[in-house]
């Protein structure tokens, strides 16, 4: 196994060198970042402070924007808000004060959960399903596996678009319809020719000695692939996993077009956040940046494998 | 990583499986373990990717319309196919999807190679920030569409007034998505925004796969760093790059979302890119016939020209 | 690797338990699908009362107006179970009825008494019927709206805006009666600035993806007299649709868009109208009369600083009718239950609060009240629109239709590509296309 080669130059690049390539790229990092940190401080802004021309950079924070993701609101009349009970919170307090009532919660939670539902169900299946599909690739002479290969990475190559044209009207027909389980089976189906691909990579690399060791010693095919093979592709599926999970957790065009008040994720969900005239900016930014946030700690804490798994998915074909 | 002892595994393996199930276990044969370990991702494959395109190739001989299920649904033969190929509107379709894919490749692969050289001088904190470099491709591309329309308005959007900033251009005398020849620049800009990332890792993989002894070797023979980049690094890093190409090209090719939610495929018809127009046929015209052969034609199009990359990108890494 | 399924089991136990725990509870229920705007806020107030009388319980699902097509008639055409009732926009009529998605009602409004010459003739015709102009009827008039002018009463108040316009074309400022005065009006206020503030003349629909640039186009397109189609033969366009009248009013339209709106509206419908105009941005606003109510109540905007108009006149006058009704969806698993509401809502008291809350009802006995123009400052404004309305077509194959508009009327407004002519040319061919797949044309 080719390790990731280390330093590649016997001489290391020169402190200056070092500088300067590290000045431009934390350049880059920081102008990328300016559109993210607007998204996350919008989230912030009161309404009018979220449309006030010019942009306003300093402002009084507000929490408008995340009380307006999670209830819902109705106007009243002044003489309505006046009779009502007191208020219960912060969020409660923030709607009297426009002659607005929460009437209850938001859709955003439900929308929520189903991406986690679906996207985390999706990404198991689509692992469990490409390691093992990878391992039988890897390991034996399967007929016409070239080109079993090759038709399963051209599965990838249907515009989305394309794919819902029969698959809407499969699941309207099967009751598949705005279902979890519809929408688990179809991002696994999108996600298991890449995982399948990355897998047998990392399969690939692993020496069959191993294996042989195990087997001459009395180990069955499966306890082998369980006890010695799996172990040393935890770096492949780990990648393989943040990869699917990114692509099932991001989706839109498949939510949009197959789902309707039972299974529709957040992606769809977050644009059509409106307050009582334009986008309630405020909100779709809060929603924005909380559904940011379970990739972003996913991705962080595991991005040693994400760069290896690049590498190996890469490398081989 | 050790690869655990074998005698250590196997005691533990025999104690720990529960003996019917580990005699049963232990009598499959690689031929049946294969089998089972495939067909359910075949089965799945069959089921999601392989029947509907086939319906899909079905449908786009017929001119059945989903929401009138109940009408008659006749054999049009290849008519779809004859308008979808004579259709000006689809051509635009394709041409602004063709803009989109060559000037988003083109600057993310630039972009996008020379961070991962830069990243690859190892600079101190090199690796917090290149994780910070990651953070807009996790973003969800209809969420990034949605909200770069409010970066991009002239009144209320950083955008202009970044601009203005630097330039001295007033802010509202130019609009990026309202324009006919800035809209096609706009997204562009956000799919580069998003995307380099994904090309820098890849970059960074094929740079860093280069081995110690080539850089010595010619560090020996006293090449200058510019020679060791143009005939070291640059060719062996080039089936990487072509790889990202590759990836990018398919993926932007069946461009949807971000751009739908940013533009709605205007003004006019600018930035209607290919899955753009098959959406409104399909799902908002609900001609599923015609849509099935549009469909048709674009998988055709994207598989037959990965065909002819994959065979060169072959040819590149096997010289 | 198990710290990794550990994880994941975690989160997808605790998602399972936390979808568990919002299980339905017992009673009945129904959902009511409609657009997500000012009146679907006031009907969720006044349907308080009808599960108040019938203990039904009410679930609203609503969709912002850009979605709100897309949305719903995917739902429509996918036989989805989530809406019982459906307050669908007018056009949909056609497909819906003859898709057999909608529930026939004439026999429910015999069994219930409920009489459709109680409701005005043009939202009966609008919403409930088809074929247009046949007593078959698909749903219960709900929503009577058109669209409707707003402008800033303080701003033509002002006397030194009073003189300088008098100065300048020799007549009072005022609100505008035909689209020359209101072109002039808006060339006044464009980029003038006040309070410290630049300002822009008019605010005008210019939407691409779902309907706006075609709801906003024939108002101006109907006063200068297009038509659809040959009054006398029916789906003739040529010369008809791109009659020179035709290719006038668009060019107008465009002349509007360039000369005297804000800056950055290529795409804006219904709610970028409220922002810009409760922001101060525009003088004058083209938007539907289902939001005045709202805009008469805002602090920033309302009360006496804000007057309104009806569409201004050419040759000939129109406006572009906008409402909706009221259907039973026939995938509904609980359609007696909707019927019930259906039931409710005809009825005049109820009626009469509908329009209180600010819904605008359309039955007669409410618009024809003697108090009824005196109860609101649009109120006079609304039963005049509601007299020269035209709908765009209602026929099944509604969408292509839609869409061919948009396409075209946006490439030439906002895009500039080719002239009007070209443009509504192109239109004839679209919708010649497009009947002639449906068998209505040879």
């Amino acid at each position: 196994m080719t390790a990731i080669s280390q330093a590649h130059s016997v001489v290391a690049p020169s402190p200056l060198s070092q500088r300067i390539a590290g000045a431009i790229v934390i350049v880059y990092a920081l102008i990328t970042m300016v559109p993210l940190a607007w998204i996350f401080l919008t989230g912030f802004k009161s309404g009018p402070d979220s449309i006030a021309y010019p942009p306003k950079v300093l402002f009084t924070p507000s929490a408008e924007g995340y009380c307006n993701l999670f209830t819902t609101r109705s106007r009243q009349t002044p003489e309505y808000v006046a009779q009502m009970p007191p208020t219960s919170g912060v969020c409660d307090s923030l709607a009297r004060a426009t002659n607005m009532v929460v009437v209850g919660s938001s859709n955003y939670l439900p929308r929520f959960v189903n991406s986690l539902i679906i996207a985390f169900g999706s990404t198991a299946l689509s692992v469990v399903l490409g390691v093992t599909a990878a391992y039988a690739f890897s390991r034996f002479r399967v007929p016409a596996k070239d080109d079993l290969l090759f038709f399963i990475l051209s599965t990838r190559m249907m515009p989305p678009i394309a794919v819902a044209i029969p698959i809407y009207l499969m699941y309207r027909d099967v009751g598949l319809s705005d279902t979890r389980l519809g929408m688990i089976l179809l991002y696994t189906a999108v996600n298991v020719s890449l995982a399948v691909w990355l897998l047998k990579g990392f399969i690939d690399e692993i020496p069959r000695e191993y294996e042989e060791a195990a087997l001459v010693d009395g180990y069955t095919r499966l306890q082998a692939f369980f006890k010695v093979v799996l172990p040393q592709a935890t770096t492949g599926i780990v990648a393989t996993a943040i990869f699917c999970l990114i692509f099932a957790w991001n989706e839109y065009a498949f939510a949009v077009l197959l789902t309707s008040g039972e299974a529709q994720t957040a992606p769809p969900f977050i644009p059509i956040i409106i307050g009582e005239g334009g986008q309630d900016w405020p909100a779709v930014a809060a929603g924005s940046t909380v559904f940011l946030l379970p990739i972003l700690v996913f991705t962080v804490l595991l991005r040693k494998h994400l760069l290896r798994g690049i590498t190996f998915g890469a490398l081989r074909k | 990583m050790n690869a655990p002892d074998p005698h250590v595994l196997l005691d533990k393996a025999a104690r720990g499986t529960p003996e019917p199930l580990a005699r049963r276990v232990r009598g499959l044969s690689d031929r049946a373990i294969a089998w089972l370990f495939i067909a359910p991702t075949i089965v799945l494959l069959l089921a999601i990717n392989i029947f509907p395109l086939i319906w899909t190739i079905w449908l786009s001989f017929t001119n059945y319309r989903a929401n009138r299920p109940n009408a008659a649904v006749a054999n049009v033969g290849i008519d779809n196919y004859v308008s979808v190929l004579t259709d000006p509107d689809v051509w635009a379709a394709m041409q602004a999807t063709a803009h989109f894919l060559f000037w988003t490749i083109v600057l993310q692969t630039v972009l996008g190679f020379t961070l991962a050289y830069l990243i690859d001088r190892r600079f101190r904190g090199y690796g917090f920030w290149t994780t910070v470099i990651l953070i807009p491709m996790m973003l969800s591309p209809a969420v990034v569409g949605n909200f770069w329309a409010f970066l991009y308005q002239p009144q209320i959007g950083l955008f202009n007034y970044i601009v203005s900033f630097f330039t001295g251009i007033p802010p509202s005398s130019f609009e990026m998505i309202g324009s006919v020849n800035l809209a096609p620049w706009a997204i562009i800009i956000v799919d580069t925004w998003m995307w380099t990332p994904y090309v820098m890792l890849i970059c960074l993989a094929g740079l860093r796969s280069i081995p110690d002894y080539i850089y010595e070797a010619a560090e020996v023979d006293r090449a200058s760093r510019w020679r060791q980049f143009w005939s070291i690094t640059l060719p062996m890093a080039l089936p990487f790059i072509m790889l990202a190409v590759l990836f990018r090209g398919i993926e932007n090719f069946k461009m949807f979302d971000m751009v739908n939610l940013l533009t709605s495929g205007g003004p006019g018809s600018t930035t209607e890119v290919a899955s753009i127009t098959l959406k409104r046929e399909a799902f908002e015209k609900w001609r599923t016939g015609y849509s099935s052969a549009f469909a048709i034609v674009l998988f055709v199009t994207v598989f037959g020209l990965a065909n002819i990359y994959v065979k060169a990108l072959n040819r590149v890494k096997n010289r | 690797m198990k710290k990794l399924i550990a994880a994941a089991s975690a989160i997808a136990i605790s998602a399972m338990l936390a979808f568990a725990s919002a299980a339905q509870a017992q009673t009945k229920t129904i959902t009511l699908c409609w657009a997500a705007w000012d009146p679907a806020n006031a009907l969720v107030e006044l349907s308080k009362d009808f599960t108040t009388k019938t203990g039904i319980q009410m679930k609203f699902e609503f969709v912002p107006w850009p979605n709100f097509a897309d949305r719903f008639l995917n739902e429509l055409n996918s036989k989805g179970k989530l809406c019982d009732l459906m307050i669908g926009d007018s056009q949909w009529i056609g497909g819906a009825a003859e898709n057999g998605q909608y529930v026939k009602l004439n026999e429910f409004f015999a069994k219930e008494g409920i009489k459709m010459s109680d409701f005005m003739p043009a939202t009966v015709t609008g919403y409930s019927e088809w074929p247009k102009n046949t007593p078959n009827y698909y749903a219960l008039p709900a929503m009577g709206d058109s669209v409707g002018w707003t402008y800033r009463k303080d701003w033509f108040n002002r006397p030194e805006i009073k003189n300088e316009f008098k100065a300048k074309y020799k007549r009072d400022l005022a609100p505008p009666k035909t689209w020359d005065e209101f072109k002039q009006v808006a060339e006044f206020f464009q980029n003038r600035t006040i309070d410290g503030k630049k300002v822009y003349g008019a605010y005008i629909f210019t939407e691409r993806g779902s309907e706006g640039i075609t709801m906003g186009v024939t108002n101006v397109l109907y006063p200068f007299g297009f038509k659809y189609q040959d009054p006398k033969k029916p789906y003739v366009m040529n010369g008809f649709v791109n009659s020179p009248d035709s290719v006038k009013g668009l060019e107008f339209y465009k002349a509007l868009y360039k000369c005297c709106t804000s800056p950055g509206l290529t795409n804006a419908y219904m709610q970028e109208g409220l922002d810009a105009f409760k922001s101060g941005q525009v003088a004058m606003m083209m938007n539907w009369f289902a939001f005045f109510p709202g805009l008469y109540k805002d602090p920033n905007v309302g009360g006496d600083k804000i007057g309104f108009f009806i569409n201004p006149s050419e040759k000939t006058k129109g406006v572009q009718l906008g409402g909706q009704g009221i259907s039973v969806v026939a995938s509904s698993p609980n359609r007696n239950e909707a019927l019930q509401y259906i039931k409710w809502f005809a009825t005049p008291d109820v009626q009469k609060k509908w329009w209180s809350l600010g819904g605008y009802s359309c039955l007669k006995s409410v618009l024809q009240d003697p108090g009824f123009v005196k109860s609101a400052p649009f109120a006079k404004e609304f039963l005049e629109s509601m007299d020269m309305v035209q709908d765009f077509w209602a026929d099944p194959s509604y969408a292509q239709l839609m869409l061919a508009m948009q396409k075209r009327i946006h490439d030439y407004v906002v895009a500039d590509k080719g002239t009007a002519k070209e443009a509504l040319d192109l239109l004839v061919t679209d919708w010649t296309k497009v009947f002639k797949e449906e068998g209505k044309m040879k």
